[in-house]
């Protein structure tokens, strides 16, 4: 909890700025600062810490950039030199209604047309960071509780939890079903919470998973929706990862059941995305909340004003997001591309011996390595993990950091580097795997 | 009819009125209660916790000063029913029958009133009793069949914002607004404090330089699109350090690494409340203050206002006897103040703080021990310069004669470069933890590196700057002259140290009664009759009926005749 620093001299602080819950000392971030001291690079630092634990999307960045070039009058000022005007000034917390109505149709274009989206409920935030938090607020008081599967997002623990006070009670999955959420665990779950004294007011749940890599059965899906219709509770479908799904029929969105059950019950749902990971493009900051309930839309959109969206960034993306050709494309060459690094990395990793969660989503994969633990616990994770830092370079993210409860998985991303960069990563593990079996045989051969 | 539901706690128990009073449950204004949802949910004594009484009081505007010598109380039933302790149930009977008699009396008398016409907009902060009504009936009824599942009380809070006049103006004006050709009859908005006048300038600039900027030298959109630090860029970083200190006329240098940007002034002072307070503690803010801060500062964080009132025989400053009392009476109610908020100029009156009255700040700030956040975003908004000097907080940071951690500037592109659409603001503070803590918090809300990379080419370019600090002042100065002079045909006042986009204006000598009502009729008037949106004082806490902000950055010149014809009308 928080530690409270005395301040000798000048006024304090509150416990929010000084808290530790912002979690960045923990292992997750840790890797990151050593890739920040020795970064690796193709030319000038060939021998570097290859960065494997950002989620980011680079693989189709090209597209995006091919598109504004040859459309420069999109990324100026729109067909009319006025419209700067109302660009300049606008700050209204609706948002631009043509840039609501490209993101929309956008989401509805990632799943294929099996779900309808209406502008009216799309509310902006400056990224999918703040949407959840954003969310967090309308929907539970400090000391209240969240039910999320784990593994989970390592950054969840901050947004979720840091300002709002709000709690996050794991529902804790496992290898042995390929980590789907049972009904079990859930009941579990929200009772060792209300053991607590917590009230729960939600679930929430990545879909497709961050860190698994794999969406959500229907089945689970609508386990789970009937869990918080009975609990008369929330939930929240963070589906920012819905356009990185490598074949478009594996993916079921909240959207879609909803639908097919003719939105009864609905209110209860919502769902964040954002474009940051999609469409690759994390510093424009964008993100939104989709909500099927009124109360919560208004809400979250006066509230929105602490995070809005710059009007020349909407204007921008509402004419990028509309073209319906350039999108279609995009989405299906993106998924191509990813499905591709996924083999590759599959591949790679079994060729040294590593095998991995089938995966179908996202820009990682849930990698296990528990067999090669010398302890089977979390300190036997981490000081696999730190020799991967350090012998091999590689920063991954250890699965404690995500909350899993079986030690020994590690989250690597694949695409934010180029494919020689990958080549690199892998040809790196794999010889540090083999190093470690010829070790091995030696000593029992001793 | 009544509005107000007052129960008059009759001084009999002492000590329960003391244990109430320490939790907070006696404000000096009268409470808002959380209305029930849109649909007719019925609301449990567990969705009714602690927290949701919580929440209300901290919705009242605790007025520091005046508080009335009969206890004038509102006991949020349903939480003190949840709230442990019998010593606290004990009072509660007697409460509770009590009201129901006054309802009781209530109800019989408004059906024998006459047919009622269609009741006003209600007064900010109350809420008519029937939604009450229904709320303590639901203590004792069973869970309802509907099972929606709530929101949580924070946003509860956040829903009832709309009934105040600020932002219902607001809202009619963006619905119906004036449009010479299409809309004569359209509302002419007063209430927002935007600047159109030189839009014309940045626009040129823009056009001019577009093309080559949204990618950069190269035509790439490598870096753009990536993550980049939550704060900001280091080149807007300084570039914006630049242009602080150029826009305050050089008299300050700005430090790029204390800067921090977010999307807005709005997250900027919310961030600085998360840091500088806990749920619970207070800020002190001088009144009239505008009305956004409610907002930015109690929604989210928990944070309470204490007000200061100013006055108009001291032209609205800062009076430090006022600060010493506010101080004591939060003391009093057991709420621990951790700063002072002040806007320099000042907003919605104008003025500015003058050296003095800024050390005298300082001095109570050391003393108590407590943080100055000055929001300085209106700063080169400031008319002429041969008039009083502009002392910004950045001057008593950089000298070193008050210790500098526990002092903050808010600031923003906002007002002075009149791009509001591109949110962008600014956090400045040389304390540490500040700086630490912010560098984290501004994941929640940074600015599109889109704007950032747009905005270092224009900022950079100093000799635009120049000319537009210029050329806007010199168009704000002409438009305050002719609104001015303006009102004072129509035989109104406004306060004469008026600085930025607006006049502070005196129609106390219009208002019947002399009070918050009138004050209230006369913008109901003035928005309905004469189809203008100005901002009533009230919104801005002002203790003083009859003040109304006025905003003329929103016009053309010669829409000020049409803008003078029509007040004339409601007078």
């Amino acid at each position: 909890m928080a530690i409270e620093i005395v301040q000798p001299s000048v006024a304090g602080l509150s416990k929010i700025a000084v808290s530790e819950t912002h979690g960045e000392n923990s292992p997750y971030f840790a890797g990151w600062k050593a890739y920040d001291e020795n970064p690796y690079h193709e030319m000038h630092n060939p021998s570097g810490v290859i960065q494997m634990g950002l989620a980011e999307n680079q693989v189709s960045f090209d597209l995006v950039e091919k598109y504004l070039e040859s459309n420069q009058e999109a990324a100026s000022w729109g067909k009319k030199v006025s419209g700067f005007k109302e660009n300049a000034l606008f700050q209204d917390y609706h948002g631009l209604l043509s840039f609501r109505k490209a993101m929309a149709s956008f989401m509805e274009q990632v799943r294929g047309g099996k779900a309808r989206f209406d502008p009216e409920r799309v509310v902006l935030t400056a990224g999918a960071t703040a949407a959840n938090e954003l969310l967090t607020f309308v929907l539970a008081d400090p000391g209240d509780a969240l039910l999320v599967p784990t593994p989970y997002y390592p950054g969840f623990d901050r947004d979720l939890r840091w300002r709002t006070g709000v709690e996050i009670v794991p529902i804790h999955c496992e290898s042995s079903n390929n980590f789907q959420v049972t009904p079990q665990a859930l009941e579990s779950a929200y009772d060792h919470a209300t053991s607590m004294n917590m009230k729960v007011r939600g679930v929430l749940i990545t879909n497709p998973s961050n860190p698994l890599g794999a969406t959500i059965q229907r089945k689970v899906l609508e386990e789970i929706l009937d869990f918080v219709t009975r609990k008369n509770i929330h939930l929240v479908s963070d589906e920012i990862y819905s356009g990185s799904v490598f074949h478009s029929n594996e993916f079921v969105s909240i959207a879609e059941v909803l639908e097919s059950r003719n939105y009864k019950d609905s209110e209860r749902c919502h769902i964040v995305y954002s474009l940051s990971k999609d469409l690759g493009l994390p510093g424009f900051r964008v993100g939104t909340v989709y909500s099927y309930n009124d109360q919560v839309v208004t809400t979250a959109r006066r509230m929105s004003s602490f995070t809005l969206i710059s009007s020349q960034t909407q204007l921008l993306l509402a004419s990028m997001l509309s073209d319906n050709e350039f999108t279609e494309k995009y989405i299906k060459i993106n998924r191509e591309r990813l499905r591709k690094r996924y083999e590759t990395i599959v591949a790679g990793l079994k060729k040294a011996g590593i095998e991995c969660l089938k995966g179908n989503a996202g820009l990682f994969c849930w990698m296990n390595l528990s067999p090669y633990l010398s302890e089977n616990t979390k300190s036997g994770e981490l000081e696999i993990w730190k020799t991967i830092m350090e012998e091999v370079r590689l920063n991954i993210s250890p699965g404690s950091s995500c909350r899993c409860s079986e030690a020994g998985w590690f989250r690597v991303c694949f695409a934010n580097m180029s494919e020689e960069t990958l080549e690199v990563a892998l040809s790196r593990l794999h010889e540090f795997m083999d190093r470690r079996r010829r070790d091995r045989n030696l000593l029992s051969v001793l | 009819g009544a509005k107000i539901i007052e129960i008059q706690v009759f001084n009999k128990n002492k000590e329960i009125i003391k244990t109430l009073r320490e939790r907070g449950f006696f404000p000096t204004r009268p409470l808002y209660t959380p209305s029930s949802t849109t649909t007719h949910h019925a609301r449990t004594m567990k969705q009714n916790s602690e927290q949701t009484s919580i929440s209300n009081l901290q919705e009242t505007t605790a007025g520091a000063t005046g508080v009335t010598t009969d206890m004038r109380v509102i006991v949020p039933l349903q939480g003190v029913v949840q709230g442990g302790g019998g010593l606290v149930l004990g009072s509660i009977i007697p409460c509770a029958l009590f009201y129901f008699f006054q309802l009781y009396l209530k109800g019989k008398s408004r059906s024998d009133d006459d047919p009622v016409t269609p009741t006003p907009p209600p007064l900010p902060e109350i809420s008519p009793p029937l939604e009450r009504v229904h709320s303590i009936r639901s203590i004792w009824s069973p869970r309802g069949t509907n099972g929606q599942a709530q929101v949580s009380s924070r946003a509860n809070s956040v829903i009832k914002q709309p009934d105040s006049p600020h932002y219902v103006g607001l809202k009619r004006a963006s619905e119906d607004p004036y449009d010479e050709s299409s809309n004569s009859d359209g509302i002419i908005q007063l209430g927002l404090d935007e600047n159109k006048l030189s839009l014309d300038l940045v626009q040129d600039w823009l056009v001019e330089h577009t093309n080559c900027l949204i990618f950069g030298q190269d035509l790439r959109m490598n870096g753009i699109t990536t993550y980049h630090p939550f704060d900001g860029l280091s080149e807007l970083k300084m570039a914006v350090a630049g242009f602080m200190s150029q826009a305050m006329e050089g008299r300050v240098l700005f430090d790029p690494s204390q800067i921090f940007l977010t999307s807005g002034a709005t997250p900027a002072v919310e961030m600085l409340a998360f840091c500088l307070a806990d749920s619970g503690n207070a800020f002190l803010v001088p009144s009239p203050y505008f009305p956004d801060l409610d907002r930015d500062i109690k929604w989210r964080t928990g944070v309470e206002i204490i007000h200061v009132p100013c006055r108009s025989s001291d032209n609205f400053s800062l009076n430090t006897t006022a600060l010493h009392r506010a101080y004591n009476q939060a003391k009093k109610r057991g709420l621990k103040v951790q700063g002072v908020i002040i806007s320099n100029p000042s907003n919605p009156v104008g003025n500015l703080l003058n050296r003095e009255t800024i050390y005298k700040l300082l001095d109570f700030a050391t003393e108590k021990n407590i943080h100055i956040i000055s929001n300085e975003i209106l700063a080169c908004s400031t008319g002429n310069e041969s008039q009083q000097e502009f002392v910004s907080m950045a001057e008593i940071m950089n000298s070193e004669e008050y210790d500098r951690n526990r002092l903050h500037i808010v600031y923003g592109l906002s007002k002075d470069l009149s791009l509001p659409g591109f949110r962008v603001g600014v956090v400045y503070s040389f304390n540490q933890n500040v700086m630490d803590a912010s560098k984290k918090l501004l994941r929640f809300s940074s600015v599109s590196s889109l704007a950032q990379r747009l905005l270092i080419s224009m900022v950079n370019d100093s000799r635009f700057i120049r000319k537009f600090l210029k050329i806007n002042s010199e168009r704000v100065e002409r438009m305050r002259n002719l609104f001015v002079s303006g009102l004072k045909n129509l035989g109104i006042e406004c306060m004469e140290s008026s600085r930025g986009f607006y006049c502070w204006v005196d129609m106390s000598g219009f208002i019947r009664p002399y009070s918050e009502k009138g004050e209230f009729e006369l913008w109901e008037k003035l928005l309905n009759v004469g189809k203008i949106n100005a901002t009533p004082g009230s919104c801005c806490h002002c203790i003083e009926p009859g003040w109304f902000r006025f905003c003329f950055t929103n016009l053309k010149e010669k829409e000020i005749p049409l803008v003078m014809e029509r007040i004339r009308r409601v007078l």
